[in-house]
């Protein structure tokens, strides 16, 4: 579809008419306001899913110690003012499925998709808005769901997040009945949702291009998600499937994955894992692609190797698909296959590696300007690359023998999640903010709570390393049962000061852009100096992102100290100087 | 051989090979590490934006961007290679048992079966919980399967861990070559009583081990 289609399927829009603060704030179909619904809802996920967090790490360090405090919480998540063993076991759980499902992937593909995609690309809308806004509600259904869970009897779900069967199964296995059953339904709700968005990403980035913005000038940023919403429409059905069995088994008396029915217990980590896979690096390409705007609009430089940051998300999206099996080295499967799924793990180091290399180039011979967004971006790469290094010694499978299943894979899952996503999610949000919100957040602030997370991000999670090599396992509430752990308890109360510092410092998050939203300066339509589409736009933009005629696009999306230009930018939008030179 | 970096000390026979493959990860991570580091922060310190300096236009560079896939993917390749054959002997074939035990995880415990005087598992073979007895420098051979969730049989002083599926058994073999008594815990999330479910390895002398099985055996 040509952009000239598009403004005239969109043009009676750009004519300004007040819709009602129903449709304008709630029941939006607007893109950027869904994108900040996306926001708002996964901001105050978080919160749950970080206070979870800080209940084990009271628990690790206090193990079964009554805190008055903590009768304030629902019966789910203490007993008697104290955590003990079932309510830990929820509380991990439901960390990691709320900042999976519901923080991570609602951030960086519900809210940056929505709101970069048609602004970065030059359209004035998704190509399905009703799909659009119904996908931000069906979500917020499943978010409905799962907090439920909190409240009804036997609590909620308490297998883990990867909720292995047969423990997942039968609810006498794990003492948890309906909150199992809330959290298979919640996420079979959130899958729904999932697939909605990325139905409209895919078709909005194949359509409604701008003029001149051909495939290898969209920005990486817009690269990421796309590939991230390809992941999505393929992979999630799968766990759909899986959880659907899982209810059967559950509720209707079948024996999927019951052996003594005839059931395959491994079935279901084959087809989680099959999702699974898929879904780390649906959480961290999105991450990538910020990062690749911060680091290059920061070092007012092009983004070094531009098509192979490109082909190596590309790779990235295909290999993801024949790693699965190596969260299964250990569990049964046959072992000669662990052989073959370590190969394929190794290489998919290879295009991790690519993409560090070409980020550091973009920093060589550039000009750094160290903001709070360009700080969270550089630790993007800087976490990204301990986390994927560390990815290298669970990928050998006689060394994954030893870690796997302790603390080891937890430092190294935190390092890709929270050190790369969260720290590219973090810098978005400074990046992006003006455009979002129109003001400018606080640098200051920004900075400070930029260097109080970096330094205890790394104090809660570096030692985890140190607790997996001492063979700690994950997932049990009182490391004290171990005699064998013992010596390892001055670490864990160590972590577990630092997690409240790292905690406490999120606030800052918060009060920056609660202030910033109202104090903060106003922003002009282009305050970086970048190149990309969205700052052609005012900030923020109205409905129909461009109050004229949608840009035409002359160039790659990265052209920082051209020659051609005087300025150390020459934006996407800006029309050659000799005319003729114009992009057909 | 890497006590000094927290681990617990190996009495198995494989662990020398499972730590030397750790070790040489870790040295090829330290140094890349190091290398991205110091190029990353020197990069940061050099080019800060300084007024009047402009960054210098560069898109990229092909002969590098074939230099360090290449680089990358052998090492990521031999990697892979080289820990092959230790995966292969630890879980796809090692050498003749001499010992054999059947041994059924099951919520919160490990029930440990010896075979009875005759060798056999019949009736007069005799079942523990949570203690497993073995000689000394001697290979044995265990059964491995779980009774209802999936457990995971790890021994932290033999690198040595396998998942305790329900529906199926799994061969698991090990060697210890020094006495004494080691942890057996869970690894797998198995429920509520997941943590603190834990068994204990005796490594004992022939002689001990003997001994120790005549009075399990007059007892029962």
């Amino acid at each position: 579809m040509s952009s000239t289609a598009a403004v005239a399927i969109h043009g009676a829009h750009g004519e300004h008419h007040e819709l009602s603060f129903w449709r304008t704030y709630i029941f939006s179909e607007d893109h950027k306001m869904i994108g900040r619904q996306f926001l708002f809802v996964a901001l105050f996920m978080m919160s749950i899913g970080g206070l979870m967090a800080m209940l084990m790490r009271l628990d690790l360090a206090w193990p079964d110690t009554q805190f008055s405090f903590l009768s304030i919480l629902p019966q789910s998540l203490q007993n008697d003012s104290a955590i003990t063993a079932n309510t830990y076991n929820a509380e991990f759980t439901m960390h990691a499925t709320i900042m999976i499902f519901f923080v991570v992937m609602p951030i960086l593909v519900g809210c940056f998709g929505n709101f970069l995609i048609p602004l970065m690309i030059g359209a004035r809308d998704m190509a399905f808005p009703k799909l659009n806004m119904l996908s931000f509600w069906v979500s917020a259904a499943a978010g409905v769901i799962m907090m439920a869970s909190f409240w009804v009897l036997g609590g909620p779900a308490a297998a883990g997040w990867t909720s292995y069967a047969p423990m997942s199964a039968v609810a006498l296995y794990t003492g948890v009945d309906w909150g199992q059953n809330l959290w298979c339904i919640s996420l079979i709700v959130l899958g729904v949702g999932s697939l909605m968005g990325s139905i409209n990403y895919i078709t909005t980035i194949i359509n409604m291009r701008a003029k001149g913005m051909y495939f290898f000038r969209m920005p990486l940023v817009i690269w990421s998600l796309f590939i991230t919403a390809i992941l999505l429409l393929l992979a999630l059905p799968v766990l759909t499937t899986a959880l659907a069995l899982l209810l059967f088994d559950r509720l209707g008396g079948t024996h999927f994955f019951l052996p003594a029915g005839g059931g395959e217990p491994l079935l279901w980590q084959h087809l989680f894992w099959f999702f699974g896979h898929p879904e780390v690096y649906i959480m961290i390409l999105p991450g990538m692609g910020i990062a690749s705007e911060l680091i290059a609009t920061f070092s007012r430089k092009p983004i070094f190797g531009y098509r192979a940051m490109a082909y190596a998300m590309i790779s990235i999206a295909f290999l993801s698909w024949i790693v699965w099996g190596h969260h299964m080295f250990q569990s049964g499967m046959d072992p000669a296959l662990g052989t073959g799924f370590m190969l394929t793990t190794m290489v998919i180091g290879v295009p991790s590696a690519i993409k560090t290399f070409n980020w550091l180039g973009t920093l060589y011979k550039g000009d750094i300007h160290y903001t709070a967004a360009m700080l969270n971006g550089l630790s993007f790469v800087a976490m990204f690359v301990i986390g994927g290094l560390s990815g290298i010694f669970m990928a050998s499978t006689p060394v994954d023998m030893y870690i796997h299943d302790t603390y080891f894979i937890v430092a190294h899952i935190h390092y890709v999640l929270f050190g790369g996503s969260l720290f590219a999610v973090f810098g978005g949000i400074t990046y992006w903010f003006p455009k979002m919100f129109g003001r400018m957040m606080n640098e200051k602030l920004g900075k400070i709570h930029f260097w109080i997370t970096f330094v205890a991000f790394n104090c809660t999670f570096f030692p985890m390393h140190i607790l997996g090599m001492g063979g700690h396992m994950r997932r049990i509430y009182n490391p004290q049962q171990y005699d064998f752990l013992k010596p390892l308890e001055p670490i864990n109360m160590f972590i577990s000061i630092s997690a409240f510092v790292l905690g406490a410092a999120q606030f800052l998050l918060l009060a920056n852009m609660i202030w910033s939203y109202f104090k903060g300066e106003k922003a002009t339509e282009n305050p970086w100096h970048a190149n990309t589409l969205e700052w052609s736009a005012p900030s923020p933009p109205g409905h129909g992102n461009w109050p004229g005629a949608i840009p035409v696009v002359y160039r790659g999306p990265y052209e920082y100290s051209s020659p051609e230009s005087a300025e150390d930018y020459l934006p996407q939008w800006q029309p050659p100087e000799h005319a003729t030179a114009a992009a057909d | 051989m890497l006590e000094h970096m927290y681990f617990p000390h190996d009495i198995s026979t494989f662990g020398p090979q499972v730590d030397w493959l750790f070790l040489l990860i870790f040295w090829i991570v330290v140094i890349t590490w190091a290398a991205v580091m110091i190029a990353m922060v020197v990069f940061m310190f050099k080019y800060r934006h300084r007024p009047g300096r402009k960054a210098e236009y560069i898109e990229g560079n092909t002969r590098l961007e074939i230099v360090w896939t290449t680089v990358t993917a052998v090492i990521m390749i031999a990697l892979a290679f080289m820990s092959r054959s230790t995966w292969a002997e630890i879980k796809e074939h090692g050498p003749p048992g001499q010992v054999f035990y059947k041994v059924a995880a099951k919520q919160f415990n490990w029930e440990i079966t010896y075979p009875g005087p005759n060798g056999k598992f019949d009736s007069k073979a005799l079942t523990v919980e949570n203690e497993m007895h073995v000689p000394v420098n001697q290979v044995v051979r265990i059964d491995l399967t779980s009774k209802d969730v999936i457990h995971s049989f790890f021994v932290p002083n033999m690198r040595l861990k396998q998942d305790a599926v329900p529906g199926r058994t799994i061969h698991v073999w090990f060697e210890a070559k020094e006495p004494g008594q080691y942890a057996i815990p869970c690894a797998e999330l198995c429920g509520f009583g997941h943590s603190g479910m834990q068994g204990t390895l005796t490594v004992e002398s022939e002689a001990d081990f003997q001994k120790w099985l005549k009075d399990q055996y007059a007892n029962q």
